[in-house]
């Protein structure tokens, strides 16, 4: 057995230079529904381990200036209790919580789904419709990236040697505000994502789309946002036609692989009825809220 | 490499014991403490045979460290009888031979235990969901969910 340290700091600051000092050697570990599995698989074989759910506000949720902010150790299952943050963040909420089973919930972080950077990822379209940011901390100190900055290739991320995710933050809400995540999987629970499409959207005074943002997983190498489906749907209340561009500019943007989940055809025609449903669904809670 | 000392309770009971860095909390529930109970399955997370609550969540405990475990609270099938009298959910599934083979029944039971701690009235669709990372080859999973109901509903009759 290789050599193999685990270190749990309890500053944002020492986890960062124990990751720092391990080099490329060196892992994260906030739920470990990844890493664990990687581990046991041989797929990888760090030489030190850094835990960082003792570090403060690595886990738990707040409210700062109309923002949320998710420690990145946050399991699923404290996601989902939050009941503020369900009713501003719907489609977060459901992204992060259709995650595995209740016992990867137990554990599951939005952060850790985000630096695996699997491209099927369930929480990451939904955090770029978001336009969630990502603190990172790193040895020369804190920078902030927009979530969709983070995964570059399947498995692969921006971060670089000694950085990690302290917290996820969602930006202050507009009112008339909603979002949706929906995938496809064969079956109802415990599965990845064929697809994934988050859709985030604010309606004007008069009930018009103003603001619309609309993020695909699981058709490309990493999570994409697709600005010609949500311009699509600006200005107005979702009729046909807008429903009609949206489903063509997300089958338009996808460059999916086919593999036993599904072919590119079914991958690319799925995208666009997802696009679309989940945009009804937004809409529809966004108006809720008039 | 040394092995690290760890200090946790255990259904109640402060434990120490030593763990190599890349050792899960299943490999020192079964090794170092001996309690046999937990199952390794598939060793990845998707059975649920070695589900245990930590802190008061449902996890399972071949994606734990064990190192993660310092100081924590874990409760495990072995705790979950009181003495010789069997946890209302144990007796359920004899009466409804909710199990053939067993392997998986010690993750179920602590499963649904943390289901019915959470939930003390689920309907059987959300007890279907909840335990859906509880993968049993043998009972078609029907005698369980039945099982599991008729515990709910008894442990609410002693409730009231």
């Amino acid at each position: 057995m290789p050599q193999l340290d685990y270190v749990a700091p309890t500053s944002a600051e020492d986890a960062s230079a124990a990751l720092a000092a391990g080099g490329g050697l060196a892992k994260v570990l906030a739920g470990g529904t990844d890493l664990l599995v990687q581990l046991r698989s041989g797929r990888l074989a760090p030489g030190v381990i850094v835990d960082l759910k003792r570090v403060t506000g690595a886990i738990g949720i707040r409210e700062e200036d109309g923002s949320f902010v998710i420690g990145a150790a946050t399991p699923g299952a404290i996601v989902g209790e939050h009941e503020a943050l369900g009713r501003a963040w719907p489609g977060v909420v459901e992204a992060a919580t259709l995650i595995g089973s209740t016992q990867i919930q137990g554990r599951a972080s939005m952060a850790g789904n985000l630096c695996n950077a699997s491209p099927a990822a369930d929480s990451v379209p939904a955090l770029v419709a978001a336009q969630a940011t990502c603190v990172i901390v790193g040895p020369d100190g804190r920078r902030t990236a927009p979530a969709e900055a983070i995964a570059v290739a399947p498995g692969m991320t921006s971060l670089a040697p000694g950085e990690f995710i302290l917290e996820i933050r969602l930006p202050p809400r507009p009112p008339r505000s909603a979002d949706a995540y929906l995938r496809s999987i064969p079956r109802t629970e415990m599965d990845i994502a064929v697809v994934g499409a988050g859709v985030n959207l604010s309606l004007d005074d008069a009930g018009l789309v103003s603001r619309a943002r609309v993020a695909l997983g699981a058709v490309a190498p990493t999570v994409i946002v697709v600005e010609a489906a949500a311009k699509a749907l600006i200005g107005t209340r979702l009729d046909e036609e807008a429903l009609a561009g949206l489903d063509a500019a997300a089958r338009a943007a996808c460059s999916p692989i086919s593999d036993k989940r599904g072919t590119i055809e079914f991958r690319t025609k799925i995208a666009g009825v997802l696009a679309r449903r989940a945009a009804i669904i937004a809409f529809a809670r966004a108006g809720e809220r008039a | 490499m040394k092995r690290r000392q760890i200090s946790a309770v255990v259904n109640g009971d402060p434990v120490e014991f030593l763990s190599w860095p890349g050792a899960t909390l299943l490999d020192a529930l079964r090794d170092e403490l001996l309690l046999t109970g937990s199952k390794e399955g598939c060793g990845s997370g998707d059975c649920g045979a070695c589900s245990v609550i930590v802190d008061g969540r449902l996890v399972c405990s071949c994606l734990m460290l064990a190192a993660e475990a310092q100081g924590r609270r874990i409760e495990t099938i072995e705790g979950m009888a009181e003495g010789g009298a069997l946890h209302p959910l144990q007796r359920k599934f004899l009466e409804h031979a909710a199990l053939q083979c067993g392997f998986c029944t010690p993750g179920l039971l602590v499963a649904a235990k943390a289901l019915l701690e959470a939930n003390p009235e689920p309907t059987e669709s959300e007890a279907r969901y909840w335990l859906a990372g509880n993968l049993c080859r043998c009972t078609g999973y029907d005698k369980v969910i039945r099982a599991v109901m008729d515990a709910a509903a008894e442990m609410r009759q002693v409730r009231v």
